[in-house]
């Protein structure tokens, strides 16, 4: 096998096992069968990206880059959809219409996260966005039962097209400044540019808005808490987890070869973003009554808490940045598996009073989604904990006192809407609410997982601080 | 190694007793007793054994390091001095009479009641002994969660309320403490070189003027939330009144504490003389604290909130005991300690008993309870006059030390702490007079103390009388805070010198 071929086997496994799947969809119309085959491509997917991937060329073509940071978020995006298959497959059972041609889409989208967080070149970055939200399109309106549903799809289309053409306009920008469409020569020329500095500026921020849209940042935040209510719930988790970490690689990529602190401008972008995103999150989330719009706006508030480390320099960030994206993908997933496994037949279970006496009714469930809302709120023996102190960290190192006192108000105010959802998981039912749904067992150890994960990693989190200080973005 | 036992048993005895729920109902409170007071026991055997200290240890008694995150810089650093161990004591004998006081009081769900009220006591635990800034910012704030559900799950009428409140101003505080720890962190470290969360290697930092500002607000923002002083101390009354009997008994005994320990163990060693400027504002607001807690406390209708406020005026003392630099004083404010945890948690036992047997902590619909509930009526007699202030309990001695250690160097201080005294008189004996004698308007007919009850009372006061008459015992130990060899020979840490220091050896 030649080198590069090698490093592009994890890509390869995903789009070949996308028409695979289709073809036997033509024969075979079984659920269980479509299941296990998207596993086993995700698994195989894994399992060359820690194997094969290492060995191969780092760079292929001009288009990826196949360097620690490909490998670490890779592993984590892939880990990541590995649980959010099992959580599809359990909500997925049972109900009606045909349900086969999501697995294909989440195959599409996990190649997009992957085309991401690989590219190195404004060709790739586009491609690997629009494979991701063409994916999740469908996705969020799988349920078309009810208009709601609908609606998130479109909403999202839309408003992502929207930001595609301002990405697409702010990379034209760019490329007309400099003459490339290469990351790492865009960093280079733009470092001795004389003439056309509010052209980069502008494509910079026209950019920023594209990547801001994914991830969520205040103010192009909107669509979050209505598609996170509208799709199904593991959509919602892979919304959250996969889609904006990806973003994320990316962002540490571009901005790795792209100097933040040559624009003065740009900082404060990115800072009034933070800062927003903290204050918007926190606050809207503090009059949520659907349990996943409420998740919604806490995941603004954290990408802005991870902002502040993203403005940070020195040896904490790209650090910082990682843990935290960890520990929240693990936390995040494991909160939606809650919703997910809770959802019933006709409604995914959203409103508090799905979760009144939860604790009571269903000791584990319950106690699960108690633990990952404490995470989030970052309390000790949880891996937000440890997230949370290494972007404290971060931004006192770097002397980001504004940013630092914005996020531990916050951190106070967040405080508030978790410990009520936990107040309502642990209060007495009003009326003999049904006994939980029981759970697979697939699904049973993914939680399992989860949890001793973030337990391990909010105890003894050496193991992955290790890993993580491996991590580096070829230049 | 012992200092792992004493910190990992209460949590083991936790997990124990959750599991011990499905064997019997009443296994839990069991375990819970046991466990605590098994660790009461390892206390004293490390206070026994170690009296003599190696001298070369530095005034450390008993010592456990290991790698935890060696990355940045953390280590699980344990050491205890004898003041370390001196709560320690305190918070193990507290931990088991909680668990004693709650036997009847929880009925649902106990198994995680006395999980949640080990992991709180392990938390404190946890807190006495870090001597890694890291480590004791976890236990700061690992004691929050299980202690927000005591109060949430087991608490009265408000306990949403209360709870959040108590979690939000706490963690508060505690996410500023973060910041200054960091900033500690890494002024240290580009200075030295060593980037290092280990206490020893942290004090006697350089710092500017302006950062040492900065970072010594940010830990006394965590310290005087929890102490708590005025006006840091709106979210006490609330958690207090809303706590069940035991968490209400750890929180005043206990929690307030950990603020103490916090100024004596890290706010004066690490900046000895920025906390001498700061002192005159700490003073005024320990005297607010004195006397505005106590005028409060004479206002309350329900009983437990007074005994709430009671606090609020007893820390007072306890933080002006902390800030005068007269070694006399410093003894005075760690009697004070033990003293109100006894004192304040055996009348919080109290008024849970009365709550259980009449339904309601109001001291209006009270009175005339001396007649039909004697034992009762004296045992709350002793904690009232001990609350007071009467000779021969502990909490004189601490009051009074700490007013005579002040005033050789303040002395329009301590005349005003002094007028303290005469406050606590006043709600001692209304709170008595309102409850126990006068006329018994609603025709009370209520069981008196149970023997376990009796036995709490009896546990509780003869330590607080050891304190009253024999106070030697305690202010011996209670010396100042030991700290490295190199660093106690700089001259930052102000010897007193009458004091033979037996305690802390190395310092000599």
């Amino acid at each position: 096998m030649s080198p590069s071929l090698a490093s592009l086997l994890p890509l390869i496994i995903l789009a070949g096992a996308m028409p695979f799947l289709l073809v036997i969809l033509c024969f075979v119309r079984s659920h269980g069968l479509t299941f296990y085959v998207t596993l086993l491509a995700l698994a195989a997917s894994l399992a060359a990206l820690a194997t094969v991937t290492p060995l191969g060329a780092p760079k292929v073509g001009i288009l990826f880059v196949f360097d620690g940071l490909f490998f670490f978020y890779g592993g984590l995006l892939l880990a990541g959809s590995l649980a959010v298959v099992v959580l599809s497959h359990e909500y997925l059972s049972g109900r009606p219409g045909d349900v086969e041609e999501y697995y294909v889409l989440l195959l599409g989208a996990m190649l997009g996260a992957l085309v991401l967080v690989a590219s190195r070149h404004f060709a790739s970055f586009f491609l690997g966005l629009e494979l991701l939200s063409i994916s999740l399109y469908p996705l969020i309106a799988y349920r078309r039962s009810a208009p709601h549903h609908t609606e998130a799809g479109l909403k999202y289309l839309i408003l992502s097209g929207v930001a595609s053409a301002f990405l697409l306009f702010g990379m034209a920008l760019i490329y007309g400044v400099t003459g490339t469409m290469d990351f790492a020569s865009i960093g280079a020329r733009l470092m001795g540019l004389v003439s056309g500095r509010p052209m980069v500026l502008a494509g910079t921020v026209f950019i920023t808005v594209g990547i801001g849209f994914k991830i969520g940042l205040v103010p192009f935040h909107m669509w979050a808490p209505d598609v996170y209510e509208g799709s199904p719930a593991p959509v919602a988790a892979f919304i959250a987890t996969i889609s904006k970490g990806s973003m994320i690689g990316l962002l540490l990529r571009y901005f790795s070869h792209v100097s933040l602190s040559g624009h003065p401008g740009l900082f404060a972008i990115f800072a009034i973003m933070a800062i927003g995103s903290m204050f918007a999150g926190n606050l809207l989330a503090l009059f949520q009554n659907s349990i996943k719009r409420l998740l919604a706006y806490s995941s603004i508030a954290h990408f802005g808490y991870l902002l502040v480390a993203f403005l940070s320099a020195g040896p904490f960030k790209v650090f910082a940045i990682t843990y935290y994206l960890v520990a929240y993908v693990a936390t995040t997933l494991g909160a939606f598996g809650v919703v997910t496994l809770l959802s019933g037949k006709e409604h995914d279970a959203d409103g508090m009073d799905a979760y009144e006496g939860m604790g009571r009714r269903s000791p584990w469930l319950g106690g699960m989604l108690a633990f990952m809302l404490l995470s989030l709120a970052g309390m000790p023996l949880t891996a937000g904990f440890i997230a949370k102190f290494y972007v404290v960290a971060a931004g006192i190192g770097s002397a980001l006192w504004a940013l630092v006192a914005v996020l531990i108000v916050n951190s106070a105010i967040g405080l508030f809407y978790y410990l009520r959802v936990i107040a309502v998981l642990y209060r007495s039912p009003f009326a003999e609410a049904p006994p939980c749904p029981s759970c697979g067992i697939k699904a049973r150890v993914v939680m399992i997982v989860l949890l001793a994960l973030v337990v391990w990693w909010g105890i003894y989190p050496s193991h992955l601080v290790t890993l993580i200080q491996a991590t580096r973005i070829a230049q | 190694m012992m200092l792992i036992y004493i910190l990992f048993l209460p949590v083991a005895a936790g997990v124990v007793a959750l599991l011990s729920e499905r064997v019997s109902r009443r296994l839990p409170g069991w375990i819970a007793f046991l466990g605590s007071a098994i660790d009461f026991g390892l206390v004293t055997y490390l206070w026994a054994g170690g009296k003599a200290g190696d001298p070369s240890s530095g005034g450390w008694i008993s010592q456990f390091q290991a790698p935890w995150i060696p990355q940045a810089g953390i280590t699980f650093h344990l050491a205890a001095d004898s003041i370390s161990l001196l709560l320690l004591a305190l918070t193990t004998f507290l931990g088991a009479m909680a668990s004693l006081a709650s036997f009847t009081e929880i009925r649902e769900r106990r198994g995680f009641f006395y999980l949640c009220l080990t992991w709180t006591i392990a938390g404190i635990i946890g807190v006495f002994l870090a001597l890694d800034l890291f480590l004791f910012y976890f236990a700061w704030e690992f004691m929050l969660v299980p202690m927000f559900l005591l109060i949430l799950l087991w608490g009265h009428e408000d306990r949403f309320r209360a709870g959040v409140k108590f979690f939000i101003f706490t963690q508060l505080g505690g996410l500023l403490m973060l910041a200054a720890i960091l900033g500690l962190y890494f002024t240290h470290g580009r200075v030295s070189g060593a980037y290092t969360f280990d206490y020893q290697a942290l004090l006697g930092t350089a710092m500017g003027p302006r950062a040492a500002t900065l970072i010594l607000c940010g830990f006394l923002a965590a310290f005087l939330v929890k102490l708590p002083a005025v006006p840091f101390h709106t979210w006490l009354p609330d958690a207090h009144t809303q706590a069940p009997t035991g968490g209400s008994v750890i929180l005043a005994g206990l929690l307030l504490k950990t603020g103490a320990y916090g100024v004596l163990r890290f706010a004066v060693p690490l900046f000895p003389l920025l906390m001498q400027r700061f002192s005159t504002v700490l003073e005024i607001l320990a005297l607010v604290g004195i006397l505005y807690g106590a005028f409060l406390a004479f206002a309350q209708e329900d009983m437990k909130r007074l005994i709430a406020y009671t606090s609020v005026s007893h820390m007072g003392f306890v933080l002006l005991g902390l800030l005068s630099g007269s070694s006399i004083a410093f003894q005075g404010a760690m009697v004070q300690i033990l003293s109100h945890g006894l004192s304040t948690g055996a009348l919080f036992v109290l008024v849970g008993a009365l709550q259980e047997r009449l339904q309601t902590r109001d001291l209006s619909r009270m009175g005339g309870l001396w007649s039909v509930a004697p034992r009762l009526g004296g045992a709350a007699m002793v904690f009232a006059l001990a609350a007071l202030g009467l000779p021969g309990m502990g909490n004189f001695v601490g009051e009074f030390l700490v007013v005579l250690g002040t005033y050789g160097s303040n002395p329009v201080v301590a005349v005003i702490a002094a007028f303290g005294f005469v406050l606590s008189t006043l709600y001692s004996l209304r709170m008595m007079a309102r409850a126990f004698f006068g006329e018994n308007r609603e025709g009370w007919k209520i069981p008196d103390l149970s023997m376990r009850e009796a036995a709490i009372m009896v546990l509780m006061v003869v330590p607080l009388l050891w304190l009253g008459l024999y106070p030697r015992t305690f202010t011996d130990l209670a010396t100042r805070p030991a700290v490295s060899p190199s660093e106690g020979a700089s001259g930052q840490i102000v010897q007193p010198p009458s004091e033979p220091p037996e305690g802390a050896g190395g310092e000599e």
